[in-house]
């Protein structure tokens, strides 16, 4: 399978870009890694006229911290962030989520920002950005805006990023004194897509779980966040919490089938991650 | 004919200068322009592993790569490392360990499995069989695989048996 012809552009500033995006509005696709695009381009489910290729831009490269946030630059690496000391230090989730992001030669190439802008329901870093209440910035000719993730996940493959716009970086508040992070999936060959996964934070003093953030992958149209369970884990951790959480949990997923597994060996997969995870936040 | 367009690319150290279509791949370039044909096309879509080359020192699919993008970088493939001698010892225990069966495969294993002991030479099986998780093989079970690997690594870290 060979993917259909098309013209090559890589400009070599953010105002090359956007000229270019506005040039051939609808028939450009931007190339970032390109792990997930080659592989749609390779089989035709997509035949776009123009490759817009980003990966001369460095300025879309590179992990900062301030103002009490993590910044990841769209075109960062996965394994560059994987090997991250500032995002071990300070976003625990997303270093424990790495790992489980594809295999190690896809994570050579592979981007955060193409992740966060293709936005896979399956996929590990959406579901780890809704968690942490993260932002996502979005760069368009004339301006700058930062979207909340949970405003920017809208359907599968659907996001609020707009014609001519580019996901320029993600930004997450970097871990409180006494919160917790904890990733977990379920995947029939490490590094393939998870048949389910879970992102979570939560507070811990004394033993006692609050603010508990459960965001699912591999479950819905979108990341999907649990509110009922992560409500009945608030607290101090026992089976009964555990068990009312999983219970609770059928209120908060509808999870359909699809090539991996069935709806119902999902939900009752995503009720095996929420033990797992709920310990690890509570240990 | 699309139009082609001119790439400058180094090849296991040599520079080579071709034009090429802008949808061919790496990993088509790699074989039908340059002939180097270690590197092997499965899936041609990323999940297989078997089309794995380096690319500025790390290793990525060349199904999911394009040749234009490697304009004015270092490509190595299993022709390359094979000639320098650098993956020798990997490769001597693959030979004795009967890794390889069909052999497809192969190419892709050593380099991903090069990555690793580069890194991390006293890899534990577990650490080896996550590395390799991205590279099939339909032969061997992978058992025989991770033990040339293990061995390969024990020996680099000088705790041989």
């Amino acid at each position: 399978m060979k993917p259909a012809p098309f013209a090559y552009e890589k400009p070599g500033s953010m105002a090359e870009l956007f000229g270019l995006l506005a040039e051939h509005g609808d028939d450009a696709t931007i190339l970032a890694g390109g792990q997930s695009l080659m592989a749609t381009l390779n089989m035709r489910l997509s035949a776009p006229e123009v490759l817009v290729d980003i990966n001369g831009l460095n300025e879309l490269s590179g992990i900062s911290v301030s103002d009490g946030n993590l910044r990841i630059g769209a075109l960062t690496r996965h394994y560059e962030v994987a090997e991250s000391v500032d995002v071990a230090a300070n976003s625990p989730l997303i270093h424990q989520a790495m790992p489980h992001v594809a295999h190690a030669a896809i994570r050579n190439r592979g981007t955060f920002g193409g992740s966060i802008a293709l936005a896979d329901p399956a996929a590990e870093m959406p579901a780890c950005v809704l968690c942490l209440e993260g932002e996502i910035e979005i760069t368009g000719a004339t301006d700058v805006r930062k979207v909340a993730a949970a405003d920017y996940f809208k359907d599968l493959y659907e996001t609020d990023l707009q014609d001519g716009e580019i996901v320029t970086a993600v930004e997450v508040p970097v871990i409180q004194d006494g919160e917790r992070h904890a990733f977990d999936e379920l995947a029939r060959r490490h590094g393939d897509y998870a048949m389910v996964g879970l992102a979570a934070k939560a507070s811990v003093s004394s033993g006692a779980l609050s603010g508990v953030r459960l965001s699912y992958l591999g479950v819905g149209g979108t990341p999907v966040l649990a509110a009922n369970a992560s409500a009945a884990l608030e607290g101090t951790l026992s089976d009964g919490m555990i068990a009312a959480a999983q219970a609770a949990l059928d209120q908060d997923l509808d999870p359909f089938d699809d090539v991996s597994c069935s709806g119902a060996t999902k939900q009752h997969l995503a009720k095996v991650l929420l033990e797992r995870v709920a310990r690890q936040l509570a240990a | 004919m699309d139009k082609v367009v001119q790439v400058s690319v180094s090849v296991n150290g040599n520079q080579v200068t071709k034009l090429v279509e802008p949808r061919q791949s790496l990993a088509d370039f790699i074989r039908y322009e340059l002939e180097l044909t270690g590197t092997h096309v499965g899936c041609e879509h990323g999940v297989c592993g078997a089309c794995t080359i380096r690319l500025d020192g790390r290793i990525v699919r060349a199904c999911l790569t394009l040749a234009i993008q490697t304009d004015g970088c270092a490509v190595e493939t299993i022709e390359g490392l094979t000639e320098n001698g650098e993956i020798a010892d990997l490769q001597e225990a693959f030979v004795n360990r009967n890794s390889a069966q069909c052999g497809f495969c192969t190419p892709g294993m050593l380099l991903t499995a090069a990555e690793l002991l580069a890194d991390n030479p006293s890899a534990s099986r577990d650490e080896i069989r996550e590395h390799i998780s991205g590279n099939y093989c339909r032969c061997t079970g992978y058992q025989a695989v991770v033990d040339a690997i293990e061995t390969a690594g024990q020996q680099r870290s000088g705790g041989g048996s």
